[in-house]
């Protein structure tokens, strides 16, 4: 047999036999079970497969939710009602699907500002973070869609709000708006639309986290030193150990999504979606879920629609910016003194207009949302820049192993990373 | 450019790279990228297009009649045409009174009506045929929600005149559709086409025998 035999570790003749004609095996061992990690990630790096875990339970229970549903104007409401009372365990899948919705985003946001304190974004890594911020925007597309299956009244009036967001593009933005619906207004032809992107986008979402996966092979994790692998002695193969440490997360993380499911299933979501979709009366207030309240928080607090309108894209698009934003050569955040606590600004930002986000603007509303949205723009544009520049960082350990091995205070990353003691 | 053409390579012609003068093949290669562009218009355009408005949904665009006999003074009804909320208001006297109040006018961001949000025959100061009778296609001209009919004075606000309070994002218009500056939405709402049949029936969807071809497609925002 020409070519080379199978590398794979087994006693098994016909696993090498297979693998040496498809090479799945040899692919599984080399990217699961040899795969070289740097030694010291935290917790935090637990995220990025909870995000892939969360992406199949969306994939799997959503294909059996579209064998209940039925995408018409008249159904879709009684379609889902059915699914939750007379269909065998349909309110189970139903709930898995509809908190797994916020339970993958708190995953993927937590991925995010995990990314961002480590500085996991910089040079080699720019692609891999623009392909995550590209399923950032994939995923916000796809539950947008899927809120509007169950065509209750904020299924209908939040598709109402946010594909009128179209007509703020001077000219072309009108014929966008109808042609988008299908229609003059939110009708059968948009609910037929949305449910096949919604059974669409998630596939292509797969699709990305491939090249995600592609570009993260090609330099290897980051880690919270943030400096580089210099050698074997920085890094331990992925199984057994961060096989077991991600499992071991996700316990957890299953544990806290059941306790939704089953407890609180409908906590995070809006009652108004319990009452049938009705085109002659907008509700009293539309609130979008709560992953999308920021961003609906810095629409509303600029009083001109198309510029509001562009903030609102804006404020997602300059994620893609941030590997230049940032100007220090410095990864890890342990290492950066002001950015540090910079950090925590963001975070405590990014809260505030999710508050604004769920209320009427009123009052202090206005004026939170206002500063809010002037500092979210502010911290990126101009503070990033500028601490870079300013900002003088410790001194980095000279490498990973040196920093773990030693646990003195010349790393302050090595006492806290829980990886390997 | 002609020697292109007739492939006669560098012949008495500027090459358009620096260092390959032009061949036959370099404008085969052109030419069939630019085949290929076409054809994938082609093929993309009737996929595009078919998420347009299908025949059906604008058949159901037909006009409607109302009559408004059943419209008491100070009311508001609203009925469908073309799937959008279109608010009919009986406006009494001392509502229309509050149109022509300075205090109303200096608040407005168009007071005179001069974005096309209107047909001609409603470019005045009442935007209607008649005082009397408002007519308004109910969609806030933010993000399209139905802004809620507000006619007492002071209930949205000390000093208000009466008027339309958006729910979604606080936007207000006054008793005729005109937007209040200092809100999101940047249109006063738009007024359909409609004529009088007789008296006290209108038709929506249909211009005056002498009102032009006005339609909701030229006006700058739903
Ligand atoms: C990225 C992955 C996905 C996300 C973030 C997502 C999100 C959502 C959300 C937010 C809802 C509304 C839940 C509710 O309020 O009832 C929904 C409903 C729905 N989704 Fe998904 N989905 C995903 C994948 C899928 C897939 C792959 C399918 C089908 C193959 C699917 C099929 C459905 C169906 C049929 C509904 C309507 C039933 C219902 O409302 O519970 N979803 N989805
Ligand atoms: S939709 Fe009316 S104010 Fe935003």
């Amino acid at each position: 047999m020409a070519g080379t035999p199978s590398t794979v570790r087994t006693n098994s003749r016909l696993i090498k036999w297979i693998d040496t004609r498809l090479p799945l095996f040899t692919f599984v061992q080399d990217a699961a079970i040899d795969y070289p990690e740097p030694r010291n990630l935290n917790y935090f790096w637990n995220f990025g497969s909870l995000a892939g875990t969360m992406l199949v339970i969306m994939i799997t229970t959503g294909i059996f939710l579209a064998m209940q549903y039925t995408p018409h104007v008249d159904y879709a409401f009684s379609s889902v009602e059915r699914l939750m009372r007379d269909v065998n365990y349909g309110w189970l899948l139903r709930y898995i699907h509809m908190n797994g919705a916020s339970f993958f985003f708190i995953v993927v946001y937590i991925h995010i500002f995990r990314g961002y304190y480590y500085g996991s974004y910089k040079e080699p890594r720019e692609l891999l973070w623009m392909l995550g911020v590209v399923i950032l925007l994939l995923m916000m597309a796809t539950a947008f869609f899927g809120y509007v299956l169950p065509w209750g009244q904020m299924s209908y009036w939040g598709a109402t709000v946010i594909t009128n967001l179209f007509t703020a593009i001077p000219v072309i933005g009108n014929p966008i708006h109808t042609w988008l619906l299908g229609g003059f207004a939110v009708g059968n032809p948009t609910l037929n639309r949305f449910f096949s992107l919604h059974y669409l986008l998630p596939f292509v979402i797969v699709g990305v986290v491939g090249l995600h996966l592609i570009a993260l092979r090609q330099h290897g994790s980051n880690n919270p030193l943030g400096i580089a692998v210099k050698g074997p002695q920085d890094e331990i193969p992925f199984h057994p150990y961060y096989t077991i440490k991600d499992m071991f997360g996700l316990g957890v993380f299953l544990v806290i999504y059941a306790i939704f499911i089953f407890y609180l299933p409908n906590a995070l979501g809006d009652p108004q979606n319990y009452i049938e979709a009705n085109p002659l009366q907008t509700p009293p207030e539309i609130v979008p879920e709560w992953y999308l309240l920021p961003f609906y928080a810095i629409l509303r607090s600029i009083p001109d629609k198309l510029i509001g309108v562009l903030a609102l894209f804006a404020s997602i698009f300059i994620l893609f910016l941030l590997p230049w934003l940032d100007t220090s050569r410095v990864r890890s955040s342990y290492f950066r003194p002001i950015h540090k606590w910079v950090f925590w600004l963001l975070v405590i930002d990014v809260f505030a207009l999710g508050t604004v986000g769920a209320h009427r603007p009123e009052g202090a509303y206005i004026v939170v949302g206002r500063i809010a949205t002037f500092y979210y723009f502010f911290h990126f544009v101009i503070l990033l820049p500028l601490i870079g520049w300013f900002e003088r960082p410790l001194p980095l350990p000279e490498s990973i192993a040196a920093a773990v091995t030693k646990k003195t205070a010349a790393a302050p990353g090595a006492a806290q990373s829980g990886a390997v003691s | 450019m002609a020697d292109l053409a007739h492939g006669k390579p560098g012949a008495g012609t500027v090459p358009l790279a620096d260092h390959a003068p032009t061949t036959r093949r370099d404008f085969l290669t052109v030419a069939g990228y630019a085949i290929a562009a076409v054809g994938a218009v082609c093929v993309a355009w009737p996929i595009l297009d078919s998420m347009n408005p299908a025949a059906d949904v604008l058949a159901a665009g037909a006009p409607v009649d109302i009559d408004l006999s059943r419209v008491q003074p100070g009311q508001q009804i609203v009925v469908l045409w073309r799937s959008r909320p279109i608010f009919v208001v009986n406006r009494t006297p001392e509502l229309l009174k509050t149109l022509q109040d300075p205090r109303d006018i200096s608040l407005l961001s168009d007071p005179n009506s001069t974005a096309p949000q209107q047909p001609e025959y409603a470019t005045n100061w009442h935007r209607s045929i008649q005082p009397q009778y408002l007519v308004l296609v109910g969609i806030c001209t933010h993000l399209g929600c139905i802004p809620s009919f507000m006619p007492q004075p002071n209930s949205v606000s000390p000093g208000w005149l009466g008027g339309y309070f958006c729910p979604c994002h606080g936007s207000r218009y006054d008793l005729s559709g005109r937007v209040y500056s200092g809100v999101p939405a940047p249109y006063n709402l738009p007024v359909p086409p409609y004529r009088f049949l007789s008296k006290t029936m209108i038709r929506i969807g249909e211009n005056p025998p002498d009102g032009g071809d006005f339609s909701l497609e030229s006006v700058e925002q739903i």
